[in-house]
């Protein structure tokens, strides 16, 4: 039988993938310019911090983890920023520092879940919780950034004109960077196959000599310093800080990596797909918004049903490949 | 003896916990324990509301104005600025403030108790609520992370339903408006209800892992919700809704009186019937459970239709207490309260043991913790960060490895001192 066939293990991406195309060929051939190049720049300008939390998500969902301080860590460390760049303080320095608490807390919430083996699910909770109130005590309001030279260089002078007004704006670059960078780590790294040897199965992970509590606690490292990242993109995109921002992102984030085909219980998916995932999302957004009939909950009710369709397949998937496996 | 201290062993921490909160209280914070006993002159106004009916669309786009600005700073806000108006009136105020009070809802016998212990049950109800289901799913070994969005469903056909009857545009507006209440509370509840027989759907029919499953419903519940209302908040007057959790009977707020029975009612289906036992039995080994004879899928089913109907009744309580229904903040974070309530209480996270007395004290817990850093004038946004504390902290004691490094250390230091 020389019938064309996808591996099992592509089946979601695919779907993923063609998921994407329908849905923005639908855009083209209900609206006149969706097709532009504009909107579909856009889609990354509007979603590029979305797809570096999703990257980080993903990771940590690899492992069979979850995180759900992801809009939270974005809301603090953009209020951080904001607010450190207001009283006076060199944008460098503060973007740094925001990178730096991302990290620790990533890693102080990696090694909670893996020292005392508490559940993934309430710790990052609690962390949630946690550094959404910390951006409340930095700041309760709003505050914009205004005038500051390394923001207005990042703006200007690091955007690549692509002719015709159309610009890739550093965030852009930024994130296909990081995403490639996720990419060749987790499918050819030592570090990036464990993540996938833990989240099919800790135990055997552990008996085959991966150090599993190193690698998982490296994975929420990672995803603290995503969601740090993305919120420094999402202070240089909105040029400004807000505490109560980015309530629920960890939900879109976590609805993207899905869409993008990656099994929520871990060891099955790819990081590449976290962009198409993303990427639908951003899609469904701009139809709405193209519409201007349609109301915006509507994005909230069929991202749930695009989540339950994926989780559907990937279920059926799993059901077949272990039929499979023991008729072997 | 032995066996009944073994009995209460899961409630010893959170009890501590609470009594460590409570001397607190009764140290730093003035008039904690200040119960008194207010004479409500609320029958009459009450039945007067519908009277004033033609000045309702007015104070109607008012509320909701206000209730727009209260989307901006959170439910939380809102709930502290109640909490705080009632916690820590001074005596003179707290007499200008029994007329404002009294319009809330109708007091049976025409007395009530009045204080912040009071007050700490009555915000309470709706995670004490939510926490009697989700009980009963943890120890399935499910969770159901949709409570929050399932709340807001409910509240929002309810506010929708009222709506429809005070314009008449719906069968049974006949009834009149102390008596037709009970329609949206039935729709209410039957659509939670079904939202959880959804949930129960995917996890127990097809196998689906009980986070991912509820994930779906909640990250569209928010959105059927909006479709329900049509992206507004929709605000209400109705006495008998606003009843619930408002209004007093028998001396406690009502909404009291609403989780005492649910637990009740919950605790003998769960312990006086076989129930409980399939229950614990599931969450320990569904498989051996299937092949000693219980049907695990429908024990697990029903597991989170209750969760479904509990989140109703907590969606009611919450729109019912701030009198409308906002589909984005009705329920917000609610899920997180109502596990945490849970695992406070002594219910393991991986199922096979759970404890509705203990998630009550959870619940109370949270709920004094929330309610005297409401009082000590921490903003309600930065609430969370002791509330995360507390989480860890008590995850951290029921961790059994957190025991055993902790026991660890006091070896060393035991042996090192037998040595020495």
């Amino acid at each position: 039988m020389k019938k064309f066939k996808v591996p099992m293990r592509y089946v979601p991406i695919s779907a993923t993938i063609l998921v994407f195309f329908i849905v923005y060929l639908i855009g083209i051939i209900s609206f006149e310019n969706f097709g532009s190049p504009k909107v579909f720049l856009d889609l990354f300008i509007d979603n590029a911090y979305l797809g570096i939390a999703a990257i980080g998500t993903a990771l940590v969902i690899l492992t069979g983890g979850i995180d759900l301080s992801v809009g939270s860590i974005i809301a603090f460390t953009s209020i951080l920023i904001a607010k450190m760049i207001s009283t006076g303080c060199n944008a460098v320095l503060a973007i740094v520092l925001a990178l730096v608490i991302g990290i620790l807390f990533g890693m102080l919430q990696g090694w909670l879940i893996h020292s005392f083996s508490l559940p993934p699910f309430l710790v990052t909770l609690a962390g949630m919780f946690f550094i959404r109130g910390c951006g409340f005590i930095v700041s309760e309001e709003s505050i914009g950034i205004k005038n500051d030279p390394v923001f207005n260089f990042i703006q200007n002078d690091l955007t690549i004109k692509l002719g015709k007004g159309l610009n890739l704006r550093f965030i852009v670059i930024l994130y296909i960077v990081v995403l490639i960078t996720a990419i060749i780590f987790s499918q050819r790294t030592r570090a990036g196959r464990s993540i996938y040897a833990i989240g099919d199965n800790e135990l055997a992970a552990t008996l085959m000599g991966i150090p599993v509590g190193r690698t998982k606690i490296m994975t929420y490292t990672i995803a603290g310093f995503c969601s740090a990242l993305a919120g420094v993109v999402y202070a240089i995109y909105l040029k400004a800080g807000n505490p109560l921002n980015c309530v629920g992102l960890e939900m879109d984030a976590i609805a993207a990596v899905v869409i993008g085909g990656t099994l929520l219980t871990g060891g099955v998916g790819y990081v590449f797909g976290s962009l198409f995932g993303v990427l639908v999302l951003g899609l469904i957004q701009t139809l709405i918004v193209f519409d201007g009939r349609i109301n915006s909950w509507w994005t909230r009710i069929i991202v749930g049903l695009l989540v339950l369709a994926f989780i559907f397949m990937q279920n059926l998937i799993t059901k077949i490949s272990k039929s499979k496996s023991k008729a072997h | 003896m032995n066996k009944t201290s073994n009995k209460f062993r899961h409630l010893v921490w959170p009890l501590v916990s609470l009594a460590l909160l409570l001397l607190f209280n009764a140290i730093f914070t003035d008039n904690f324990f200040k119960i008194e006993i207010k004479k409500s002159d609320s029958a009459q106004e009450a039945v007067q509301t519908p009277v004033v009916k033609d000045e309702l669309p007015a104070a109607a786009g008012e509320a909701s104005e206000a209730a727009e600005a209260a989307v901006q700073a959170g439910e939380g806000a809102v709930q502290a600025a109640a909490q705080e108006a009632e916690a820590q009136a001074p005596a003179e105020q707290a007499a200008e403030q029994a007329p404002a009070k009294s319009d809330k809802g109708v007091s049976i016998f025409g007395y009530y108790l009045y204080g912040t212990p009071i007050d700490i049950l009555n915000q309470g109800a709706k995670v004490m609520v939510l926490a009697i289901g989700m009980t009963l799913v943890i120890a399935t070994g499910g969770i159901d992370i949709s409570v929050g969005a399932v709340m807001a469903i409910a509240g929002a056909i309810a506010a929708l339903l009222i709506s429809l009857l005070d314009a008449g545009s719906c069968p049974g507006a006949g009834m009149g408006p102390n008596l037709y209440w009970i329609i949206p509370v039935a729709a209410a509840l039957i659509l939670s209800t079904l939202a959880g027989f959804w949930n129960g759907m995917l996890v127990a029919g097809f196998g689906i892992q009980p986070m991912v499953a509820t994930l779906v419903l909640m990250v569209a519940g928010r959105g059927v919700a909006q479709l329900i209302t049509d992206g507004q908040i929709i605000t209400f007057d109705n006495p008998g809704l606003v009843f619930l959790c408002n209004g007093h009977a028998l001396f406690l707020p009502f909404s009291v009186w609403i989780v005492v029975t649910m637990y009740v009612v919950a605790g003998l289906l769960t312990r006086k019937t076989a129930f409980g036992l399939f229950i614990e039995s599931v969450g320990n080994n569904e498989r051996a459970s299937r092949y000693a004879g219980i049907e695990a899928r429908r024990i697990k089913w029903l597991t989170y239709v209750i969760c479904g109907f509990c989140a109703g009744v907590a969606g009611l309580l919450a729109a019912s207490n701030i009198k409308c229904a906002d589909s984005n903040n009705a329920g917000l974070y609610l899920e997180l309260d109502a596990i945490l309530a849970t695992v406070i209480g002594g219910t393991s996270m991986a199922g096979g043991r759970f404890f509705l007395s203990g998630s009550l004290v959870g619940a109370i817990l949270i709920q004094t913790l929330t309610t005297t850093m409401y009082m000590k004038n921490v903003s309600p946004a930065i609430v969370a960060v002791p509330k995360a504390m507390v989480v860890i902290i008590v995850c951290l004691l029921q961790s059994p490895v957190f025991r055993a490094k902790v026991l660890a250390i006091f070896a060393s230091k035991a042996a090192k001192g037998g040595v020495q």
